[in-house]
């Protein structure tokens, strides 16, 4: 392990069949830094973050996490180290109120670790927290919305939900599926400060996105995938720049600019 | 060598009785638990037609497997329509389906040593110095000739591969026009006649008796779990192993433990495979 | 059509949106309109034994009291599962079974009297209960219906070939109550201790915990949380309530048998839970007091009880799924009014 990598993955390959999911796909995280995860439909973004989370068994790889050994653990033992993740169909709790939806994983071992054994420590009980941390996130703390049932909730909010969920484990990283996915243009924008907000309290991020311009705004260095194999790394002006990523992304050179604007 | 016999006999009579399940729940996601239900009422219902109407058996075993076809669809088309994709009233549904019909003919007096079907042909003949008798042959020859019906039917004909087309992914066979809910009706149907035609195969090597219609229903679950739950292929190989570890258990332990062979079987195939041996990835990352 | 241009209209009463928060109670009505419910449940319950012998009933119905409040226990655990958990149990009896026997054996092996023997056959049978399902509970679906489903049959199987247990003819000669109203009213206040009980921990964080199980298991998962040991903590809770009945069981009738196995115990629970309305918790129960009264007074047509039960349980589940005790909180909670499209 290298000096400063919060995550490294080695080799990972995962075969759904005969379809090859990931083949021999390695990257490492530096810690603090924001990494995006880039690539055409279809290209094995999120099969990759299902296997670093533990929530698709990887048929070989190794995935090393603050320098331990993750590879093969459920996927509650690697939430418990600080490694959470949203999902890209949002999965909240439809039954329960949004708030009571954070109880749960303030509930979990890390965060009782982390906040005492009430889940807030000096600062409250669970309830309290969760509103807290739902008002952090975007929900207005004296409206309705964070006593709404979640099934009520729109888009924009489920999205905030997600990543709500991931902060009350008060992680060291988030791997994002796809949270601008979805969203308004003026969605977008209001997401994009709340992620810088989250680089700046130290937590790392790796990001799938679609959204090119919103992610080359805050991710520092970017990584390119297509059918499973990774064809690049590097700062986002380079990885565009490159031949085999427009050829992966269009089929031809020409579109480039469009996909900046996209 | 008669355990490669007996097993090889066992093996079929699961399988037949597995298949109706599986072919259900494969496409429907129905898990049927009125399935032993379906199997002793073509019991007594064949043994009604040819002692209370005097048909000859010939005729009365297609008229029964035709009634049981519209029985099936019946039960879709009345009762399992209304609760379908509400799991639990799903299993709670079928569960009370199979519990009212074989304890009402319980209660209607079916029960004793008196209801037995006629076998298909009389005598034996002897295979290596052990006596077997035709019917059990017939079981094997059956179970050989519905599996490759079905595999026939699933492949090569255009309702079977619209039930394919469903077990796979309903909403995309919805958006191709496969009306989903008549493929179930369909798919209910068939189960029901293959429950039929295992009873029609199976119990003239017994009396006919309600209990066997939980036993059934046991077998058949056991089967599909362990050979992973909506798949064919692993169905008939999991018959295969149940049926020769039944055979050995009775030959060399006690014939009381085939239940809990069943039991053991499915136990140990959800730690090590909870998918089973056939069921597929999609499937197990869904379930798991 | 004047039908088209009118629909339902449902509003909470102002009463309850007051009464909702605790702090907000302040007048006589408020506090009437929150506790009454409990107050006629819990009274009705604890009059039960008392009202049997006024109203001239024989003493054969007092045991009835206690059965249907067997069933109760049993009923609570299957709705805890199926509706807070998403779990469903098709083996109720199983759970009766396993306490019976471990409290037979205790009382008859160890010479302990009921007073030890109901809690550590609660305890214990539900650990062995618990171990017995673990297999079943990392999966989703069908497998744990199918899998509580084996348990029983296999089980009597089992015994009856193993000769075991006393074989076919079950442990006989297991201490009882020292006089009846002991025996109703233990029971009565063990049941409104569990329904409260269960009522409390579903709306405390752990409550919460199980309810996202049921809801989305994968989220669990990724919150940091083992959905097989919150699984297995619920089923501990369910069969601990059903191993209970099934000791108690065994104590009222001095007796364990393989007939504990049978099927009522799966059925009656389930056809309690849909008709008295699924999730309510307090449903089920009644639905049991209202149940295995009809069940006693069929016994004399045998088994068409069972089928009694199914094509009530049938007919519910397919018209009128939500059951009696959802819709009657409707009605005392909201009311309804057409009004103009």
């Amino acid at each position: 392990m290298s000096e400063g990598n919060i995550l490294e993955v080695t080799n990972v390959c995962k075969a759904f069949g005969g379809v090859q999911a990931l083949l021999n796909v390695s990257f490492n995280v530096q810690e603090g830094e924001v990494f995006g995860i880039i690539g055409p439909n279809g290209s094995g973004k999120t099969t990759l973050i299902n296997c670093i989370t533990g929530f698709i068994k990887m048929n070989s790889g190794k995935v090393l996490y603050k320098g331990k050994d993750i590879s093969y653990k459920a996927p509650n033992q690697i939430a418990n180290l600080g490694l959470t993740r949203t999902f890209q169909i949002m999965r909240p709790y439809y039954s329960l109120p949004a708030y009571k939806n954070l109880i749960i994983p303030l509930f979990s071992p890390r965060a009782r670790r982390k906040g005492g054994w009430r889940g807030g420590g000096k600062l409250g009980d669970r309830g309290t927290v969760s509103i807290d941390i739902l008002e952090e996130i975007g929900f207005e703390r004296d409206s309705f919305v964070p006593y709404k049932l979640a099934s009520s909730l729109p888009t924009g909010y489920l999205k905030r939900l997600e990543l709500a969920r991931c902060l009350a484990l008060r992680p060291d990283l988030i791997l994002c599926d796809e949270v601008f996915s979805g969203l308004s243009m003026s969605e977008i924008a209001s997401m994009v400060p709340l992620i810088e907000k989250l680089q700046m309290d130290g937590i790392t991020l790796v990001m799938i996105e679609h959204r090119l311009r919103e992610l080359f705004r805050v991710a520092s260095r970017v990584m390119v995938l297509n059918f499973g194999e990774k064809l690049t790394e590097g700062i986002p002006e380079e990885v565009m720049a490159d031949e085999k990523v427009k050829e992966a992304y269009l089929g031809s050179e020409k579109l480039l600019d469009y996909t900046f604007e996209a | 060598m008669d355990i490669l016999i007996y097993g090889i006999i066992n093996s079929f009579s699961l399988a037949l009785m597995a298949i109706g399940f599986t072919l259900v729940y494969g496409i429907s996601r129905l898990p049927n638990f009125a399935h032993g239900a379906l199997y002793v009422i073509t019991g007594f219902l064949v043994w009604s037609l040819i002692n209370l109407l005097k048909l000859h058996y010939a005729i009365s075993i297609p008229l029964a497997l035709i009634i049981m076809g519209l029985v099936g669809a019946a039960i879709y088309r009345f009762v399992l329509i209304r609760v379908r994709g509400m799991a639990t009233s799903e299993i709670i549904a079928t569960y009370a389906l199979g519990l009212a019909i074989l304890e009402f003919l319980r209660w209607g007096g079916f029960k004793g040593m008196t209801y037995t079907l006629p076998v298909f042909i009389e005598g034996k003949i002897d295979i290596s110095g052990i006596p077997i008798d035709f019917q059990r042959i017939i079981v094997v020859g059956i179970g050989i000739v519905v599996v490759a019906f079905m595999w026939l039917f699933t492949h090569f004909n255009k309702i079977g591969l619209a039930l394919r087309g469903m077990a796979q992914d309903e909403h995309a066979a919805m958006m191709l026009g496969i009306d989903s809910d008549w493929m179930a009706v369909i798919a209910m149907a068939m189960g029901s006649i293959l429950a039929g035609i295992s009873a029609i195969a199976l119990l003239p090597l017994g009396n006919i008796v309600v209990e066997a219609g939980y036993n059934v229903l046991i077998l058949s679950i056991a089967v599909c779990i362990v050979g992973g739950l909506g798949s064919w292929v692993g169905a008939i190989l999991a018959a295969f192993m149940i049926g020769f570890l039944q055979i050995i258990t009775v030959a060399y332990i006690q014939s009381h433990f085939q239940m809990v062979v069943a039991l053991l079987a499915i136990i140990i195939t959800l730690i090590l495979r909870p998918s089973g041996l056939f069921g597929r990835q999609k499937e197990l990352e869904e379930r798991v | 059509m004047s039908t088209i241009e009118r629909r339902k209209e449902r509003l909470d009463r102002g009463i309850k949106v007051r009464t909702e928060g605790i702090y907000a109670v302040s007048s006589w009505q408020e506090v009437t309109y929150l506790v009454l419910p409990r107050l006629i449940l819990i009274v009705g319950l604890l009059l039960l034994p008392l009202l049997i012998p006024i109203l001239g009933f024989s003493p054969y119905w007092k045991r009835v009291v206690s059965m249907a409040a067997i069933y109760g226990l049993l009923a609570l655990g299957f709705d805890f599962l199926a509706h807070f958990v998403g779990l469903v149990s098709l083996g109720g009896a199983f759970f009766i079974g396993v306490g019976g026997y471990t409290a037979a054996l205790l009382n008859k092996s160890l010479g302990l009297s009921p007073v030890f023997t109901i809690p550590m056959a609660t305890v214990g049978g539900a650990i062995i209960c618990t171990l017995l399902l673990l297999p079943a509970l990392p999966l989703r679906g069908v497998y744990f219906a199918i899998v509580t489903l084996m348990y029983p049959l296999a089980i009597m199987r089992i015994i009856e070939a193993l000769n075991i247990f006393g074989g076919t003819d079950g442990i006989l000669g297991v201490a009882g109550f020292p006089n009846t109203w002991i025996e109703q009213y233990l029971i009565i206040l063990i049941v409104i201790f569990a329904l409260f009980g269960l009522r409390r921990l579903v709306n405390e964080d752990i409550g919460l915990v199980f309810r996202g199980v049921k809801d989305n298991d994968q989220s669990v998962r990724a919150s940091g949380l083992s959905i097989t040991l919150y699984k297995a903590i619920a089923v501990f809770i369910a069969s601990g309530l059903g191993c209970l009945g099934g000791a108690y069981l065994a104590h009222i009738y001095m007796w364990a048998g393989i007939s504990q196995f049978a099927l009522d115990f799966s059925v009656i629970p389930i056809a309690a839970t849909v008709i008295g309305g699924g999730g309510t918790l307090v449903g089920p129960l009644l639905g049991c007091f209202f149940l295995v009264p009809i069940s006693e007074w069929l016994r004399t047509f045998g088994t068409l009880r069972i089928v009694f039960y199914s094509v009530i349980l049938m007919a519910f589940i397919m018209f009128r799924s939500e059951g009696v005790m959802v819709y009657a909180q409707r009605k005392y909670h909201q009311f309804q009014r057409w009004v103009k499209v």
